[in-house]
Parts: C-alpha cells; structure tokens; sequence
C-alpha cells in the first residue's frame, strides 16, 4: 500500500497558471481599449519574453549555449519575404516562413550538435554569418541597404498593429505553453540530465542526440517567429539588424538579469530589459555601456538573476516543473 | 592567383597574433574571452592616443603600449574574470560579453564612430612592397607582421617549453589543483596568462590599424576570426594557431578575388568545414563511421580466429 | 614535541559532514596509518584544497588553517593525491622540476630523489601518460618529495597498482621512512600493510575516530571491527 502520493501541481502552480490565463484573455482584448502606442510597446515586449524563453530553454535546460541563434530570427523574417514576393499573405507567410526557419534547423543541427561547448557556441556564430551573407547575395534583398515587406502597406496601419500584436501574443502564449509543457514531460527532465552530465544520461539509455535537437529546433523555431513579429511591425529587413549578434547579446542579458535554468527568470528578464530600453534607450552609447556593466555586475554579484536570487531567498516557485511526493498524515488520507 | 596565396599566408601572421592570446586564455584559465576583439580595438585606439596626442612615434607607442594592455589584462583577470569561472561555462560568455558591449561603446562615447588608421603615420609603411622574382609582390608591413608573429611565438613557445613560469602555466593548464599541490599558486599563473593575453591582443589591434581602418565597433568580426583560427589549428597548440592563422588568412584571400563578401564567407566555410571533417574522422574512430550517421545497420564483426598459443606477455 | 596536530576539525560536502571533530597528533618522523570513511576528506582538508569548515591545523607550531594549498607548501605539508595526478603532457624530469621550483628549500633535490627512488633514473624524459601505474606512483611520491615537506600525506599510493609494484613501492617507502626526516600520514587500504608500515594507526567511522593507538597494542581484529563499524555503534548518534 502507498504512504505518499506523486504530484505535479503545486497550489500555487494552480494559481499562476489561472492567472496566466486571464492575463491572455485581458492581453488579447487590449487592443479595443488602449493606444496604438500601447499596443507596439507590448508587442515589442513580446518579442523580448520570446527571444529570452527560447535562449533559456537553449542554455539554461538543455545546456546548449549558443551565439548565434539570430541565424533563426533572421531566416524566418528572410523567408517571410521570399514568401510575400512569391504571392502570399503576409501573416500567413509570417508564420510558415517561422516553421521554414524551424525545419532549416533540423540539418543545421545534425552538424552543430555535434561539437562541444565553445565550439558549439561559436560555430553557431558562424553559421548565422554564412547564413547572412548568403541572404545578402539575394537580389530581393539588395545587400546591405535591404528591403521592406511593402504588402504590409497595403493594409490599415491600426489593422496591421493589431494583427502583428495578436500574432505576437499568440506566439508567446504558444511558445510558453510548449516549453512549460515540454519541461515537464520526460523530455524536460531527460535534457536536464543531459545539461548536468550529458555522459552520464548517455550511458543510461538517454538519446542524447534526439532530445538536444527537439530543443534546438523548438528554440530555433521561437526565435524565427520573433524574428517575423520583429519584421512585421518595422517592415523593413536589414541583414545586418536582422541577423545581428546583438540579438543574443539581448538575450543573454535578459537571461542572466532574470535567472538561468528557472521558468519564470527570463520572462521577468525580458520586462526589466524592455523597461530598461524604454526609460534609458535615448542615451544611446552611454545606454549601452551601462548595460554592459549591469550585466557585468549581475555576473559577479547576482549570477543567479533576480528571480534566481528571490527563489532562493523565498523558497517560493510560481510554477514548479518537479515531482513532489506528499506523504498524508494518516493511513485515513490514503486513496 | 600566387599573390592571394602570399597574402593570405602574411596575414595569417595578423591572425596568429590576434588567436594566440585566445588560445592561451582557453587552454590555462579555461576561460573563453569574448571581449578578446574588443580588447585589441582598444589596445589600438590607445596606439592611436599615443601617436596623435602624445605625439610618440607609431613604433615607440606600440612598445609603450604592450606593457599597458598587459597590465589591463593582470587586473581583468584578478578583479573580473576570476570571480566568475565559479559560475560554470555560461557565466564568463556572458561577463565578456558585457565587458565587450562596455568597451565598444565606451570607445564610442570617447573616440567617436570615425574610423581610424595608423596607415598615416608610418609612412609609406601600409602600401609599399617588396619586389620578388617572378613579378611577386609582396607588401612590406604584412611581412613585418609575420615576422613579429613568428618571433613571438616563437618566444612564447621557449617560455612554455623552459622556463619556470611556463612550467607553472603548463602544469596549471594540465591540472590545476594538482599544480596547487605541487606549490604553485594557480591564480597568480592565470593572472599571468591573461596579462600575456591581452598584451598580445593589443599587439595584434596595432597591427590591424596600420594595414585597415578600425573603428569602436570592429571588435566582433576580429574575434571571430581569431576563433575560427584557433578551431582550425586545434586548440592547444600554439604553432597550430599559427597554422590556423594561416589557413584562414589564405582562404579569405581567395574568397576575395571573387567578391567582396567572399572574403567573409570563405573563411567561414573553410572554419565549418574542418570542424565537419573533424567530426567526420571522429565518427570514423568511434562508432560504425559514416553509417551511423545515417543510422544504417552497423554489419556484425567478422569471426575472430582462434589464438595460436597461449605467450603471456609480462606487464608491469 | 608534534610536527602535526590536528585539532577539532570539522569538514563536509554540502550537507554531508564527512569529517566530525577529528582531533590527532603526530610525532615528527612518524608514520600514522589513518583508514575510514571520511579519510579522503581529511587529506583534502589538511592539504588545503578543502575548506574545513571549523578546527585547526598546527604544523610545527605554525597555524596552516587559512593558508591556500600552494601556501601550505611552502609551510611543508605535501600530499601525494588519490590517483596521482601528474601533469600528463609534462615529462617526468618536468613533473618533478615543477614541485622543485614552486616548494620549500631543502636536502631533496633532483638527485636526491633520485636516489630514493632509483626506477625514475631511466624514465626522466618521458612524458607522464605514457608511464605505467607504478612509475606513475613513483613519481608522484617523487613530486611531492621535492617540495621538502616536513609532512607527507600519502592517499592510497597502492590503489590500482599490481601486487609486485605495491611491494616496489613499498621497499622505496621503508626506504623513506628509515632516514627518519620525514613525518607521513598514510591512507591504505591493505590492512596488513598499514599495520607493518605505520608507527600508529586511526581509524574512522562516519567521519569520527572510532580507534587510534599502535597496531602491535590494537590488533587487526580490532581494526578491522573499527573499520567496518562492528565494535562501535553505540558512538554512531543522529
């Protein structure tokens, strides 16, 4: 007979997600009610919380530290435009030119998953320069100048906000879901192993290979999406914007200032970066500095990041990806 | 087609330079510097500083400047990136990336975007050459820098190989808690190497202003190559790096007779493809080579003969 | 009159508390034989390389507790770790000048360690992942005695090794411990071999001193109860 039972939720589990969903439903409604400038402030947020997410499930579960994930930002806003020059919608194109980004990843990862640490990381880098430069000899793109999605034009500049807006929120929500879903299976506990010692988990049986690419193509995957929600509200597509490092320079930070291997750090990342972009982003250069030093200064002092750090302190974990065992009181609790 | 080749293989030696400081950064602190370009940019701006306001000449400034970064890199090491190698592989990326984005942007705030060479004041030093036989040409400062490289090296090498200190970073690199056993101070050995480091970041920055115009934001594109020379000569090795700088060097030559872009895209697919042949030769060792890549059947070994007689070999 | 004293010293892993109040002296020029779980911990932690969390460590008078390992050195305590641990792409000659230059002055010198370990003399120039397990050992007991200690901390030197190289090493250990200089604190796990070679022994259960005292008055019986806890489970307390 079992003394404990086995669960995932935790009441406080429970609560937030409830909250999540009513903060979708109100989030999803916004657009009746606030400004436009409103609605492109939030949708560029959502931008940040997607970049931060997936560079999280990269680094921070799967172990996988890469510089080069605006290799996927930017092919899927490449492909986006390849679609629309052929015809397409354009949110159509937006989102099957994401999935392209995202099956681009399967082959791309067969080779980059391959190499260990620093080579990974830099060879992703690599690879997200080949990948622009070889965008660049598209004609459609004319080089360094670039182009505009210009079929976005067409439509009602509020139509448009609000479409790219839903189409971020609906990202978000989707790409949240999944990761918190796929932390949670035995996929999610599987890649944790793998991060913490990818020989050990490999001589139990764990397809090493397998669960490092369901990752990396679901983190390609979210970053490409970014990547044409990011097209669609600046319309124009500049290789050397779109296929920046400062993409993961941006990610980085969010993750660090918001805490690494946890659910909720880079969302809380993303919103202190956003905060930061709004309120500083005019000093230009200084305002970059001084990100770089914050981030400097929360490696050496708070290197768990700010949720990191108040989890700690607290014990509190609005979302738990564990196992609990619960013992009752008495053999009368028992099922 | 020759003059691509010689050019190649001379700015290899920029590249050696620039990659050696990388190299021992990664092999004795285990510490991946991504602010290494950037350091370079800033040795060079300092150069510049030198030269402009100071009015020291190029060369005086250069042997002025060296000791400097030296010093820059013995106090990163001891305030910065010692705290963080505690935090795993992730926390030194992201710190110099930090520390990248400060000095990028903080070069900015002081020098402006301008770009800026050391080409004017050497002379005629940045475009004149050599005349060899068979109608070569050959640029004198691309020598010049090769040569340096080849004797720093060189030099770098003698110390690893026999002195005390280079005893110390090796024992260090191989196993440094051992090393502390055996009464070596290990932080001070990765202080030391970091101060090597980063001297021969700024060496390698001043070079890059005399051949290029450099500006606050260069930084990047040097460390990526630097890398790729690194990967591409194996890490570890300093005359491998020498080698990778090398093998870079003449692949972005070629790339450029093509086209202005091919200069970037060669040397990356030249970077990608040693890695690839590199994974390629360890499948070939490890497993059923390429078979399991495509996850075909691996046959089953042949029947093993029986032994002839029973030798015992003695083993001790 | 004590080279070492070890007074109170608490250690652990985490929450793991691998050594508990441990408190032991040793004469100079003696051989402890020390055995138990939490032995490996206590070598760590005299070493240097393991934080203890409280307690002290006295060597010859002089308070060793704050000092980092490299410091401790050049105090005098030298430890030959658990799997040897040379530099692998050093040669022998190297491994050894290495400790030579970063230890304490002393009569042990290239050619005096040698000396004591003659199967060295012809292996100097080659590299140290290409020796087998004995030389292994005998280079690093040969490492650590270039550092002149005044304390030798040797964990588990037969650990992997075939019966005749243990015996090798040893007669050179006997070799040692005759000159009389040199106090050593021994971890082995062959307990006839502890009890010959050492002038005391302790023993560790859970981390605590379960029995100390010579090994002619103890007896392998006892040792043996102490090692596998038989004797003392009334001391074991949550």
């Amino acid at each position: 007979m079992n003394t404990y039972r086995v669960e995932r939720w935790t009441r406080s589990g429970r609560v937030t997600v409830g909250a999540a969903a009513a903060a979708l439903l109100m989030l999803a409604l916004l657009p009746v009610l606030a400004s436009g400038l409103v609605i492109d402030k939030l949708t560029t947020l959502f931008i940040y919380v997607l970049l931060a997410v997936m560079w999280n499930l990269l680094a921070g579960y799967a172990g996988l530290v890469s510089v080069g994930q605006q290799a996927f930002f930017g092919v899927g806003g490449y492909l986006a435009l390849r679609l629309v020059d052929a015809g397409m919608a354009p949110y159509l194109a937006l989102l099957v030119g994401a999935a392209g980004a995202g099956i681009a990843a399967i082959p791309i990862s067969t080779f980059a998953l391959r190499l260990r640490g620093g080579e990974f990381a830099i060879a992703m880098w690599v690879i997200a320069e080949v990948l622009r430069i070889v965008v660049m000899f598209d004609p459609l793109v004319q080089g360094e100048t670039g182009t505009s999605l210009l079929a976005l034009n067409a439509l009602d500049p509020e139509l448009r906000r609000n479409l790219t807006y839903w189409l971020g929120l609906g990202s978000v929500a989707l790409m949240l879901s999944a990761t918190f879903w796929l932390l949670r299976s035995r996929i999610g506990a599987t890649a944790q192993a793998i991060r913490d010692d990818e020989e050990a988990a490999a001589s139990i049986g764990i397809d090493v290979m397998r669960i490092k690419q369901i990752i990396f193509v679901l983190a390609a995957f979210g970053c490409a999406l970014a990547g044409t929600i990011w097209l669609a509200s600046a319309i124009t597509f500049l290789p050397r914007t779109n296929f920046g490092v400062q993409w993961t320079v941006f990610m980085l930070f969010m993750v660090l200032v918001g805490g690494l291997k946890t659910f909720e750090g880079p969302i809380v990342g993303a919103v202190l970066f956003f905060l930061l972009q709004e309120i500083f982003g005019d000093f230009g250069v200084w305002y970059l500095t001084g990100l770089g030093a914050i981030a400097v200064g929360f490696a050496l002092y708070l290197p768990d990041g700010l949720w990191g750090t108040w989890r700690q302190r607290t014990g509190i974990d609005l979302l738990s990806g564990g196992f609990m065992l619960r013992w009752p009181l008495s053999e009368a609790n028992d099922e | 087609m020759l003059d691509a080749l010689i050019q190649g293989i001379l700015l290899g030696g920029y590249y050696a330079i620039l990659a050696a400081g990388l190299s021992l950064m990664f092999g004795v602190v285990r510490f991946i510097n991504l602010a290494h370009g950037d350091l370079a940019i800033f040795g060079a701006y300092l150069v510049l500083f030198a030269v402009e306001v100071l009015g020291l000449s190029p060369w005086v400034a250069v042997a002025a400047v060296v000791p400097v970064m030296a010093l820059l890199g013995w106090v990163l090491q001891a305030t910065l990136f010692a705290r963080t190698t505690r935090g795993g592989f992730l926390l030194p990326l992201l710190t110099t990336f930090g520390l990248g984005a400060v000095l990028q942007n903080g070069m900015f705030g002081l020098f402006g975007s301008d770009t800026r060479s050391l080409g004017n004041h050497i002379g005629n030093l940045s475009w004149a050459s050599w005349q060899l036989p068979f109608g070569i040409s050959v640029g004198q400062l691309p020598v010049i820098t090769f040569a340096v490289a080849v004797t720093v090296l060189g030099t770098l090498q003698l110390v690893l190989s026999f002195s005390k200190l280079g005893r110390a970073i090796r024992a260090t690199s191989s196993d440094p808690e051992a090393a502390e056993l055996s009464g070596i101070d290990a932080r001070a050995v990765h202080r030391a190497a970091a101060a090597i480091a980063v001297a021969l970041a700024g060496l390698a920055g001043a070079f890059l202003a005399m051949r290029a115009l450099i500006n606050p934001y260069a930084g990047p594109a040097q460390l990526i190559f630097a890398f790729e020379a690194v990967v591409i000569g194996g890490i570890g090795s300093l005359w491998g790096t020498l080698i990778g700088g090398i093998v870079l060097g003449v692949a972005q030559s070629f790339g450029a007779t093509i086209s202005a872009q091919g200069f970037q895209l060669a040397g990356h697919l030249v970077f990608l493809g040693v890695l690839g042949v590199r994974l390629y030769l360890a499948h070939r060792r490890n497993l059923g080579g390429w078979r399991s890549v495509l996850r075909l059947p691996i046959p089953p070994p042949k029947p093993v003969p029986p032994l002839q007689s029973a030798t015992s070999e003695g083993q001790s | 009159m004590t080279m070492l004293k070890v007074d109170n010293l608490v250690a652990g892993h985490g929450l793991l508390t691998a050594v508990r109040n441990v408190s032991f002296s040793v004469e100079p020029g003696a051989v402890l034989g020390a055995n138990g779980a939490g032995k490996t911990t206590l070598f760590r932690t005299l070493a240097g390389v393991h934080r203890a969390e409280s307690g002290g460590v006295m060597l010859d008078g002089l308070d060793i507790t704050p000092l980092s390992p490299s410091r401790r050195v050049a105090s005098g305590i030298a430890m030959v770790p658990e799997g040897r641990r040379l530099f692998a792409d050093m040669s022998v000659r190297e491994n050894l000048q290495v400790a030579g230059e970063n230890g304490r002055r002393g009569d042990w010198t290239l050619d005096s360690v040698l000396a004591a370990l003659p199967s060295l003399k012809t292996l100097l120039d080659v590299a140290a992942d290409g020796l087998s397990g004995g030389q292994r050992q005998a280079v690093a007991i040969g490492r650590a005695l270039m550092s002149n200690p005044k304390v030798l901390l040797l964990d588990e030197v037969s650990l992997g090794l075939s019966p005749v190289a243990i015996e090798g090493l040893y007669e050179q250990l006997a070799g040692l411990k005759g000159r009389g200089d040199t106090t050593m604190i021994v971890v082995e796990q062959d307990l006839d071999r502890a009890m010959g070679f050492s002038d005391r022994v302790i023993c560790l259960l859970e981390g605590r001193i379960a029995l100390e005292g010579a090994p002619a008055a103890l007896g392998k019986q006892a040792v043996t109860e102490a090692y596998f806890g038989l004797a003392h489970k009334e001391t074991t307390d949550a």
